[in-house]
């Protein structure tokens, strides 16, 4: 077995000298398509969820261009209602679900844990490959007649409208298996494929997030499946059980939908929390404050997740008293999450903050997505509820927690890890510049949709008050703004796989084991099992920069 | 071992616990596990023992989303008959319990043969592992029949989800009925009879024989529950069926149904398994596959257990 190691030996670099890596270890189209490495596995979820994200981001500047005005800008009514809905599924179901699992975690997670791969290779090969036709199936639905039930699904109107339901919710299944797989394959990884030394409480909180995240999603994600598939068989063969013509109760499908849609909200939250858990530190050149109260906090929202799903329901006819338990319990979840950003946060103090562009989205994170929190909790309290019910609020709220919180944790881990993933270093001046755009252009955009929701403004509406359109302008003018940093980001990423620097082993001076492999890493992640002796933020006393290779190396041991 | 011979080994063909990788395990050498190479060990498994723990992990993990996708049906059963118990009661009187015992039966037999499939596979008993896999499949394929009969029936008998409920007998006419409530059918053919004379005209009603004693309980207690009349009944004047009687089948359909592709399912992997095991391949090593598919075939026989009950024996 392997011997005990020195603290120098475990953050040990690997060499760089050879050129063989998981990007040019095969070659061709087929080696890609039909890869068992968890990180080629993960990179192609990487790319296919940028392109969804577009896709979604494109019909989003649609719904905003045509909010400039009241009534018709660009498009008819009924266009509208397809470019909202398909905005949220496509950005829900293709983008936010699986973009930090599947994709930064198939690249990382393995590696961070020391494993060779995912318990489960092709398990995690065919999960991709449904979210493909998963993917195909939602997007069909887009040429044959947009579906327009907003992601909800709704019934009754979701079996009765003309539009091509029936593809949207059968692609939204398929994504569900594609979901469940990947949460599987990460359950079974960190159980069983934790080298020795790698104890539970050694994992880095990115870890711990996608643990909690993957048992949402195995718990969770099959009732989404045969909800959807009631609702299919109900508007093929008009089976009668949400229908309250025939006997059946159209809130049931509510239930059914929410007991996923919420914990749902978690899968996209959870992972995003894990990002930030690893940056900070690594920013902040100092240990993680909390570490077992952050990883335990974790799995409490993950448990808490599947008991608030009535909250989305406090105006659908449940009883006062349910309403209240579900009320009550929301409350609670503010425990563990702020538990979370207030470790965070005594990370930072006294630290060397280090403004490098995913600590520059981290802090946005930190930023946006307490204003997302906390008017949750807004939305919790009943009586508040019933008037900010299906207004602009709701909008705003989850949107500072799915843009500002998921897609804004997204991003700086994208950035933080993409050196390792792609051996590449991007522009770091544009990198900061675009993290502007981004932070002011999300404020701008959703911070107005707070007092239009307040003011009554429903949401889903195409037309609306004149009062409304100097905010609603705004809101839109923010979208535009966010357009502008996501397409700058897309620029100097994409330039940086050509021209960027070459990216060392540990540009960032982190101590988790992802960092121990080259950049990018050998096919097979670590030759031998590393030796892990010291939990995932200790040491970064002994590491210093190296201005040659413009990164992180091992401090010399005795230097005299 | 160097970095580039190690990294030069050509990509496994296959990362599961499925067909065997051929190559890749050169580089366990070097960190000295001592594993004995074997054509069914994957190359990120150290050994053995890790890889069938990591499968069975898998397999319970994968069980739990199965109980949790049926769980969405369970609960659909719950609210409807919480809500509609008379529909269950009315409902229960079409489906022949004793093809559905008979299943029961063949389901139990296959659980037991398939449990047994795994001690010979892990005995390396090749012959008794083939014997058992195939009592196994013959079972699954006996279980598709009588269900295909019983569907057949309901198809040819109109008793179909939705619009489509039209059924062409009365369940007073149903021996299932007859039999346990011998008072209550005869009424209630009374009752119907004269209904049909009522909506004939006044002369046909004079004719029709006049109920001159008040009912039974046990004349009148069936029907009620069974909602032939009274408020829950489609006629609440005369005698009829339930309202929405045909959600009981759009639940039954959907469960049976869905329970039935896992019989299928079950009856591919098997089949493949099969295969596998003629070949030789499993032995006290290496018998997780077996293993896996014995504990979905056991998942499978369990929800028929549920379902048994809570759609053929409702009382």
């Amino acid at each position: 077995m392997a011997s005990p190691s020195t603290t120098a030996d475990v953050v040990a670099p690997r060499s760089t000298s050879s050129d063989d890596n998981y990007l040019t270890h095969d070659k061709g189209v087929l080696s890609w398509i039909f890869t068992l490495d968890h990180k080629r596995i993960g990179v192609m979820y990487l790319f296919s969820v940028l392109a969804a994200f577009a896709l979604g981001g494109f019909f989003a500047l649609i719904v905003r261009t045509e909010l400039l005005t009241p009534g018709r800008t660009i498009i008819d009514h009924d266009t509208y209602n397809k470019m909202f809905t398909l905005h949220g599924a496509i950005m829900v179901f293709l983008v936010i679900i699986p973009g930090i699992p599947a994709a930064l975690g198939n690249i990382i997670m393995p590696l961070q844990l020391g494993a060779k791969d995912v318990a489960f290779p092709r398990l995690n090969l065919a999960s991709y490959h449904l979210w493909i036709v998963g993917a195909c199936f939602m997007l069909s639905s887009l040429v044959i007649n947009a579906v327009d039930t907003g992601w909800t699904f709704y019934t009754p109107y979701s079996t009765t409208t003309s539009t091509a339901v029936v593809p949207a919710a059968f692609g939204a299944f398929i994504l569900g298996f594609s979901s469940i797989f990947t949460g599987l394959n990460f359950i079974v990884t960190m159980h069983k494929l934790r080298p020795p030394g790698m104890h539970f409480f050694r994992m880095p909180l990115f870890c711990w997030a996608l643990y909690s995240t993957a048992l949402i999603q195995v718990l969770a994600t099959p009732v989404i499946g045969i909800t959807l598939l009631m609702m299919i068989v109900e508007r093929t063969l008009h089976i009668g059980i949400f229908d309250p013509t025939l006997g059946g109760d159209p809130v049931l499908f509510q239930h059914f939908f929410w007991f996923y849609s919420h914990p749902a909200v978690y899968i996209m939250i959870v992972p995003a929390f894990g990002v930030i858990g690893d940056i900070i530190p690594v920013f902040s050149r100092k240990r993680i404050f909390g570490y077992k109260f952050i990883a335990i906090s974790s799995l409490a929202i993950a448990f808490l997740g599947f008991l608030v799903w009535g909250h989305h329901m406090f105006v659908s006819g449940q009883s006062v008293l349910a309403g209240t338990i579900f009320s009550a319990i929301t409350f609670l979840i503010a425990i563990p999450t702020a538990i979370k950003v207030f470790n965070w946060l005594t990370t930072m103090y006294k630290g060397v903050i280090h403004l490098d562009t995913p600590m520059l989205y981290a802090l946005a994170f930190l930023w946006v997505f307490t204003i997302g929190g906390l008017t949750g909790i807004f939305l919790a309290v009943m009586s508040v509820d019933v008037h900010l019910h299906d207004t602009y609020f709701v909008v705003a709220h989850f949107h500072y927690v799915m843009m500002g919180g998921a897609i804004t944790a997204f991003m700086g881990g994208l950035h933080y890890w993409w050196p390792k993933a792609f051996g590449r270093m991007y522009d770091e001046k544009l990198g900061r510049i675009a993290a502007g755009f981004v932070f002011t252009g999300l404020n701008v955009t959703f911070f107005p949709q707070f007092i239009l929701g307040s003011r009554g403004m429903p949401r889903r509406y195409y037309n609306y008050l004149p009062e409304f359109q100097p905010l609603h302008q705004l809101s839109t003018l923010g979208a535009y703004t966010l357009a502008v940093g996501f397409l700058l980001t897309a620029y100097y990423l994409f330039r940086s796989l050509k021209h960027g620097r070459i990216a060392p082993a540990n540009p960032w001076g982190a101590t988790t084991l992802e960092w121990q492999c080259s950049s990018p890493p050998p096919y097979y992640n670590f030759h031998k099992p590393p030796a892990v002796t010291q939990g995932p933020y200790d040491g970064y006393e002994n590491l210093v920069y190296d201005e040659k290779i413009g990164g992180y190396v091992p401090r010399k041991a005795n230097p005299a | 071992m160097t970095q580039s011979t190690s990294e030069s080994v050509t990509k496994p063909k296959a990362g599961g616990h499925g067909t065997p990788p051929q190559a890749g395990h050169d580089e366990h050498a070097d960190h000295g596990h001592g594993h004995g190479d074997g054509p069914h060990l994957a190359h990120h498994f150290d050994t053995y023992q890790q890889q069938f723990d990591a499968g069975k992990l898998g397999i319970w993990l994968f069980l739990l989303t199965e109980v949790l996708f049926f769980s969405g049906l369970f609960c659909a059963y719950t609210v409807y008959r919480a809500q509609h118990p008379e529909v269950f009661v009315y409902a229960h009187y079409f489906l022949n319990t004793n093809m559905g015992a008979l299943n029961t039966c063949v389901l139990l037999i296959s659980s037991l043969t398939a449990a047994w499939a795994v001690r010979n596979a892990q005995l390396a008993q090749k012959g008794l592992l083939i014997f058992n896999i195939v009592i196994t499949i013959a079972c699954a394929f006996t279980f598709m029949t009588v269900k295909y009969f019983e569907y057949a029936h309901k198809f040819h008998d109109g008793l179909l989800p939705g619009p489509n409920f039209h059924p062409t007998e009365q369940v007073w006419e149903l021996d299932s009925f007859k039999q346990k409530h011998p008072e209550a059918a005869e009424f209630a053919e009374m009752l119907s009879k004269r209904a049909e004379a009522r909506a004939k005209g006044t002369a046909a009603e004079k004719e029709a024989p006049l109920i001159t004693q008040r009912p039974t309980e046990e004349q009148i207690e069936p029907l009620m529950k069974a909602g032939l009349i009274g408020p829950n009944s489609e006629e609440p004047m005369g005698i009829s069926r339930p309202r929405n009687a045909h959600v009981f089948f759009s639940i039954y359909f959907f469960m049976t149904g869905l329970h039935g592709i896992h019989v299928i399912g079950g009856i591919i992997v098997w089949a493949w398994l099969l295969k596998r095991a003629v070949r030789g391949e499993f032995g006290p090593k290496y018998f997780g596959p077996i293993d896996y598919a014995a504990l979905y075939w056991h998942l499978v026989d369990l929800v028929w257990i549920y379902l048994f009950p809570l759609l053929y024996l409702i009382h």
